[in-house]
This record gives structure tokens, C-alpha cells and sequence, in this order.
């Protein structure tokens, strides 16, 4: 890679409650963030973040409200779903039975309670089967931090599985797009070498 | 597999970390900031920050220093502290901060967690539960605005009872402070946590009488809690988080290494 002025990174402004988290934990980078629902702005990041938490109809409703639904799917740039923004990238959720981004080939479910496990999946869990470049330098075992009660299946998508009374999605990828279901920007030193390793990738 | 939570509280009053004896007397600890990184450094899971006067002086948490919280540690966090409206809740989360625990607005007005869980989802509404025993009539009673001892009361509530009413609305998190044991260090009460665990689908966090390592080693095994919080044994450097994460790894529970 040739010489490059400072990396942008745009939060896409959902207006959903974790912004300021994933603000903070990118400002830690030497890069320029910034928080935009603007489409001039958001397609000349290099990179974009799609940050959620709250339910799936909501954030729905706010993209299609900022008109941001088309312009997303089109993106060439790498972008990084966090936790609802990754269940977004989906086709759809069995939560209120939302139609999502369609982005990745599969649907969201709940996370079924078995042998007594609390929900939400709340807390540090591990990672297992890592693979591609988000997870460089790391090992599997590492713990991130999770809270969610819905969840994507495993499948060809999946860069890095977690298990919780049943085995889903802890990270997933197609193309330039990519989705983790724990919270990075608050994941201690392994969350912030994953933002480093997204931020290490190319359009 | 998911590791059990090491929370450290931070008691927060006039923008300083305090811890009291049986919620009185508080004496100054230090400077939010400086603490709340330390924690975060030293393999703290997760903190706690209640602002302990909010409730009972009927204003809400100053809530300057959770941005500064928020830019400066990698883990999760909490705020707990006169939140009573959807507003209220919505400018913390808005600040950085992960969950919202509401406590005596919630006795007020239990339509308070549904409301909170719609808006913002369940996974960031906590509800704290102040439990007394009350060893004359054997019952465990919970109480409310215990920020204040004057202004303390005993509600209506048994404290099962309360936990299945807080569960049925749809929070994501309760945490239990058990006032009798509240900065006595000897010992969580496992027998009323294993009792509120029966009735608590959602994670449970143990509060109230950590006093050595051992104890964290019980309430894990017997209670089967998800977390333990505790503030004074880490504020007085009686326990240090790295040296108690590698006991409990010792003693067989799941702990994510520091």
C-alpha cells in the first residue's frame, strides 16, 4: 500500500445508544472519525463503522428514514457491523420480523435458553474457529465482551464462532463488509486489535 | 465459555468515589477517572458506577464525568443514579455509557423497566435490588432510597417477589446488594443469592460482603451468580483483581484472564 493521507472513519449516525463508545474507542487511532448520517460523507470514508443496539425495527426504521438503506448496500469501502449493526447486514429477524440490509444470506433468531444458561448472553466469552484478516495476531480462546438475545447462525459467512448453550455467529464476512456480535470498542486490548486489524484492511 | 464477572463499585458523590459502612458514613476514596482506568487496567470485567445520593435528594447524576469514563476505558460500565425518565436514561446511554441501572424510580414505578427495555432495549437496563434481612420476622425485604439512611424505607415488596415482578418486565440484569452485609466483608450471603437465583432468568450480580478472595470462589460455586460486585476490598487494596482472577482460574471457574 502506497503512502495515504489519514484514514476517515465514519459512524453511521443510527441514532441508536453505543456511538459514543465506538467514537472513543477509534479516537484512540491515529485517524479522523467522524459521526455522519450524510451520504456525501459517508461514501467518501475509507472506512464505516455501523454501529446498534436496541431492536432491529428500530434501527431499520432509522435507516430507511435517513434514506441510508441503498447507500449502504452499495459501499465499496470496508464496513464493520457492531452487534445489532451487524445483525442488520442479514436478510431479516425473527425480532418482530424485521427485513434487514440482505447483505449476508441468513436470518437472525433468538438465542434459545438451555441448561439454565441466563439471557441475554451477557459478558466475556470466548472466540473459536478465528479465521480471516479481523482476527490477525489473535488467538482463539480470546474474550470479547457480548450482550445481545438474538443471534446469527453459523454458516459459510461465519469468521469466528462462540458458544452459548448452542454455537452461533461471533463474527461474520462477505466481501467488504464484515459484522462482529460482541462489542469491540469494549473488549479490552482484543477488541481494539480487531478495530486495528479493520482498519488495517483495503477497499 | 462465558467467564464470571469481576465488578468493581464505584460509589459515586459530588463527582468523588465514597464507600460507607452499611450505607453511612462515607468516606472519600479518590477521583472517578484515575480509579475507574486502574480497575480497567488491572482485569476489572466490567464497572459499577452508582451515584448514591441521586434518588434520595430527588436530582438526577451529574453526569459530566461518563464521557470521560467512556473515552478512557475499554470495558464495559455501568450508571446507576436518579435515572427516573426515558430522557434521563437516553442522555447517559447517549454519554458512553453501556447499561443504566434504575433502583429506587423502579419501586416507584415498575412501568419504569418496561418502558426503559422498549426504548432501549433489554440489554442495557439493569435493576438494582437493596435486600434487607430482616432476622425478627425472617423475611427478606427490599428496600428503597437507601442512599440516604434517613430518608431509607422498607417498601411493600419481599424480595422474590420483587426479582420475579423485575424479570416479567423485561430487564437484562439485576443486581442484588444484600444491605445487611453491605462493607462487612464477611462474606457474600449465599443462601439468599442461590434463593434469587432460582427465580432470576437473567444474569444475576452478587453485591454486598466480599471480603476475601475465597468469598468470590463461593458465590460463583454456590450461587451460581454471573458476576460479584464489590467496591471496598479493591478501593483498600485488600484484594488486588489480577492476584483474585488467578485464584478463582485455580479454584476450576471460567475467568478471562487480565
Amino acid at each position: 500500500m502506497s503512502q495515504q493521507t489519514k484514514q476517515k472513519l465514519v459512524i453511521i449516525d443510527t441514532g441508536c445508544a453505543n456511538i459514543t463508545s465506538v467514537r472513543c474507542a477509534m479516537e484512540r487511532f491515529d485517524i479522523e472519525v467522524v459521526v455522519s448520517r450524510d451520504p456525501t460523507i459517508i461514501k467518501a470514508a475509507s472506512h464505516i463503522i455501523l454501529p446498534g443496539v436496541g431492536t432491529a425495527g428500530a434501527a431499520m426504521a432509522k435507516l430507511e428514514q435517513f434514506d441510508l438503506i441503498e447507500l449502504i448496500k452499495g459501499l465499496t469501502q470496508p464496513v464493520l457491523g457492531i452487534c445489532l449493526g451487524m445483525q442488520l447486514l442479514s436478510n431479516a429477524s425473527a425480532e418482530r420480523e424485521v427485513n434487514c440490509l440482505g447483505l449476508i444470506d441468513a436470518k437472525v433468531s433468538p438465542l434459545q435458553a438451555s441448561a439454565g444458561l441466563p439471557l441475554p448472553h451477557m459478558g466475556w466469552n470466548t472466540l473459536g474457529d478465528i479465521s480471516g484478516p479481523l482476527f490477525k495476531g489473535l488467538d482463539s480462546n480470546s474474550y470479547v465482551y457480548f450482550v445481545h438475545s438474538f443471534a446469527l447462525p453459523v454458516g459459510d459467512y461465519t469468521l469466528a464462532t462462540c458458544d452459548y448453550g448452542q454455537r452461533f455467529s461471533a463474527a461474520i464476512g462477505k466481501d467488504n463488509f464484515y459484522g462482529v456480535q460482541f462489542h469491540p470498542e469494549r473488549s479490552g486490548q482484543v477488541g481494539a486489535k480487531i478495530l486495528k486489524n479493520f482498519l488495517e484492511l483495503s477497499a | 465459555m462465558l467467564a464470571k464477572r469481576i465488578i468493581p463499585c464505584l460509589d459515586v458523590k459530588d463527582g468523588k468515589v465514597v464507600k460507607g459502612v452499611q450505607f453511612r458514613n462515607h468516606e472519600i476514596i479518590g477521583d472517578i477517572v484515575p480509579l475507574a482506568k486502574r480497575y480497567a487496567d488491572e482485569g476489572a470485567d466490567e464497572l459499577v458506577f452508582y451515584d448514591i445520593t441521586a434518588s434520595s435528594d430527588n436530582r438526577v447524576v451529574d453526569k459530566s464525568w461518563v464521557e470521560q469514563i467512556s473515552a478512557q476505558i475499554n470495558i464495559p460500565f455501568c450508571v446507576a443514579g436518579g435515572i427516573k425518565t426515558i430522557d434521563d436514561a437516553a442522555k447517559i446511554l447517549a454519554f458512553g455509557a453501556d447499561k443504566i441501572s434504575i433502583n429506587s424510580p423502579a419501586l416507584a414505578n415498575p412501568e419504569l423497566i418496561t418502558q426503559l427495555t422498549h426504548e432501549f432495549g433489554q440489554q442495557c437496563i439493569v435493576v438494582g435490588v437493596d435486600s434487607y434481612f430482616d432476622l425478627a420476622t425472617g423475611q427478606y425485604q427490599v428496600k428503597q432510597f437507601t442512599g440516604d439512611a434517613a430518608k431509607t424505607r422498607t417498601t411493600k415488596w419481599q424480595t422474590l417477589d420483587w426479582i420475579k415482578e423485575i424479570v416479567q418486565r423485561g430487564a437484562g440484569e439485576i443486581v442484588l446488594n444484600v444491605m445487611n452485609k453491605d462493607g462487612v466483608r464477611d462474606g457474600y450471603d449465599l443462601e439468599q443469592l442461590a434463593m434469587v437465583r432460582e427465580v432470576c432468568s437473567v444474569p444475576l450480580i452478587a453485591s454486598g460482603g466480599a471480603g476475601t478472595m475465597m468469598h468470590f470462589s463461593d458465590v460463583f460455586k454456590q450461587a451460581n451468580v454471573d458476576g460479584a460486585l464489590a467496591a471496598s476490598v479493591f478501593h483498600k487494596q485488600i484484594i488486588e483483581i489480577s492476584e483474585l482472577k488467578q485464584f478463582l482460574s485455580q479454584q476450576g471457574i471460567a475467568i478471562r484472564p487480565c
